[in-house]
């Protein structure tokens, strides 16, 4: 057998989704930030939106997820992505409205922004990427980052008495009376990169279908930011981030 | 039929303006002394007539952004605030500025810094006519005199804003906001539709339709290149709206020996000084600029060659003075009177500092 043979589009069994573009990505080897974006372009295209899809990305390493996903786009000031979306979804209520935020954007400079837009049921869904650090700026802590890790703004490790602990507020987002739909995933193994695509989908029909807020965190890697390998940085994340961040849906109704 | 004629406040007034002249969504935060604004919208209940959203929203960074979302989205939108809340918007003013957005924010300016003190001010006028935010930008900045005003720069705002795709600040004060006045309200106008949004706003973020390239609304450019080119897009604006929007109000200028320059609430009190000079056989005139930017530069110094002085009454330490030096480029003595602290200063007080200054012994 040749290789046209091969490749003929009958034996086809996997393309990347259309409105996944051919430019080049800017992240790191071994980031989750690609498999995300995998994930919502296939999930917008399945769903036959692509025409009412509006994405708000952040300030962080997805500021410029408009380059890659081929839908239309805002880019948001550091942490306001949820206001914006707000916005967007009440002038325009049946578009899909969906932001993509960092730990930093969101769990931080962000909270209000997250907690009030989540508290009054915006119907939109929220992409949360929690690495635990700041990736864009160059590796300083985040309010996601575990206790006793080093980041180039705690190179002691996060302590206590200096930097407080590490902020679940995807759990407190389960607590709000808005939210209809709060869920953790990763995308660091065949099996977990399908449930995650199935929260997103479930988030985005959320949006599509008014049924209050949807928030998906995705326990991400930082290979740069953590100083590891691709590989080391999954094991990484397995050994200590699902041992604070466990992974499931924390609420869905 | 004969035009309806109302008593209301200008905050009430723009409320009622923002709903006939098809607003799409108000977003905003309570602050004295502008919260009517808000409160009368909520009572109105316009989204169930006109569809206009109204929201509450959690901060005035918020309320910004949502502008900037609807902004980009393509919709009329509108936040109200007054001074401090004002200040806690500049990032996002910015944004819009950098990413081009349509949107009205009005403020009700009360004392400061800071806290300051909920009574009238015009202690923003840097803020607005400067940028107030980073970067090289500008807003239009309209400064209503009356209720009626308040009412009609609404649709002028938006106009103007979607015209320029630029923000438009409307900078009131808390005598404009709070004082009761006769007004006519402006008449229905509709919403546009969503096919009408899409045609006009073929730059807005509405959704990407098969065939077109996708719309980024964003400020961001990381390229050296294109960011100065951007820059340039946009002085170019800044520009043709210098030369297109200038808007002024003269009372008695044609034959003035002295002109006071003011604006808003200040213009009012001018107004009644000069009424009194008048009958002294005082030769003065007022010239009222409407729009604080672009600012009237060229007129201010026609006149000032024909004028043996010009006082700039505003009702704080001196910030458009500055403006109408640079208009005047020394050609006839330039002075300030002012009050700062939320005292509304009397014609009275104007006259004298007038007759003073310039030793009119009339």
């Amino acid at each position: 057998m040749e290789r046209n043979d091969i490749i003929a589009p009958e034996n086809l069994v996997y393309k990347k989704p259309t409105l996944l573009n051919d430019t080049d990505m800017h992240y790191c080897p071994g980031c989750s930030h690609g498999v995300v974006h995998k994930l919502i372009a296939e999930v917008i295209e399945e769903m036959g939106i692509e025409e009412k899809a509006v994405g708000v990305s952040p300030v962080g390493c997805a500021v410029f997820a408009y380059k890659y996903i081929d839908i239309d786009w805002q880019e948001a000031a550091h942490g306001r992505a949820p206001a914006i979306a707000t916005a967007i979804k009440r002038l325009w209520p049946d578009r899909l409205v969906f932001t993509y935020q960092g730990d930093g954007d969101l769990a931080c400079i962000g909270t209000a922004e997250t907690i009030h837009a989540l508290n009054r049921g915006e119907n939109i869904a929220i992409i949360f990427i929690n690495n635990a650090i700041y990736g864009m700026t160059g590796g300083q802590m985040a309010p996601t980052t575990l206790m006793g890790m080093k980041t180039a703004t705690c190179p002691y490790g996060r302590q206590a008495d200096l930097h407080g602990y590490p902020l679940k507020i995807t759990e407190i987002a389960a607590t709000l009376e808005g939210t209809c739909f709060v869920s953790r995933q990763s995308v660091h193994s065949v099996a977990a990169i399908r449930k995650a695509k199935r929260a997103i989908r479930q988030a985005f029909e959320n949006s599509v279908n008014r049924r209050g807020s949807s928030l998906v965190e995705i326990v991400s890697t930082c290979s740069s930011g953590w100083k590891k390998t691709p590989i080391e940085a999954n094991q990484w994340m397995e050994e200590h981030m699902f041992e604070y961040y466990h992974l499931g849906d924390l609420k869905s109704i | 039929m004969a035009e309806e004629i109302l008593l209301m406040k200008g905050n009430e007034a723009v409320a009622h303006a923002a709903i006939r002249c098809g607003c799409d969504g108000y977003f905003g935060y309570p602050i004295t002394p502008q919260s009517e604004i808000l409160e009368t919208l909520a009572a109105e209940k316009p989204w169930e007539t006109t569809g206009m959203v109204v929201l509450q929203a959690e901060s005035e960074v918020a309320s910004i952004n949502m502008l900037y979302g609807g902004g980009g989205a393509g919709k009329r939108v509108m936040t109200s605030s007054s001074s401090p809340g004002v200040a806690l918007m500049q990032e996002g003013l910015a944004y819009m500025a950098g990413a081009e957005i349509p949107g009205l924010i009005v403020n009700v300016q009360r004392g400061g810094p800071g806290l300051g003190t909920i009574q009238p001010s015009q202690g923003d006028y840097f803020q607005a006519t400067r940028g107030g935010g980073n970067g090289d930008y500008y807003l239009i900045v309209l400064a209503p005199s009356s209720v009626q005003e308040m009412a009609d720069f609404v649709d002028l705002s938006f106009e103007l804003a979607f015209k320029y795709r630029i923000p438009v600040m409307m900078l009131s004060d808390g005598v404009i906001g709070q004082v009761m006045e006769k007004v006519v309200l402006p008449p229905f106008k509709p919403r546009r539709t969503e096919e009408e949004i899409i045609a006009s706003c073929p730059w807005a973020s509405t959704g990407r339709k098969a065939g077109r390239p996708i719309n980024v609304i964003t400020s961001l450019e990381l390229q050296p290149e294109a960011m100065e080119k951007h820059n340039h897009h946009l002085q170019a604006k800044y520009d043709e709206i210098r030369k297109n929007e200038v808007r002024i109000e003269e009372t008695m200028t044609d034959d003035a020996d002295y002109l006071i320059v003011a604006f808003g609430s200040a213009a009012r009190i001018a107004q009644k000084a000069i009424d009194d000079l008048r009958k002294e056989g005082i030769r003065v005139g007022l010239l009222r600029p409407i729009t604080l930017w672009p600012f009237p530069y060229d007129r201010i110094c026609e006149l000032s060659t024909k004028v043996k002085g010009i006082l700039t009454f505003e009702i704080n330490a001196g910030q458009m003075v500055e403006d109408v030096r640079l208009a005047v480029e020394g050609r006839t003595p330039v002075t300030h009177y002012g009050k700062m602290g939320g005292i509304v200063p009397t014609p009275e007080e104007v006259i004298a500092t007038l007759k003073d200054h310039f030793h009119i012994t009339q």
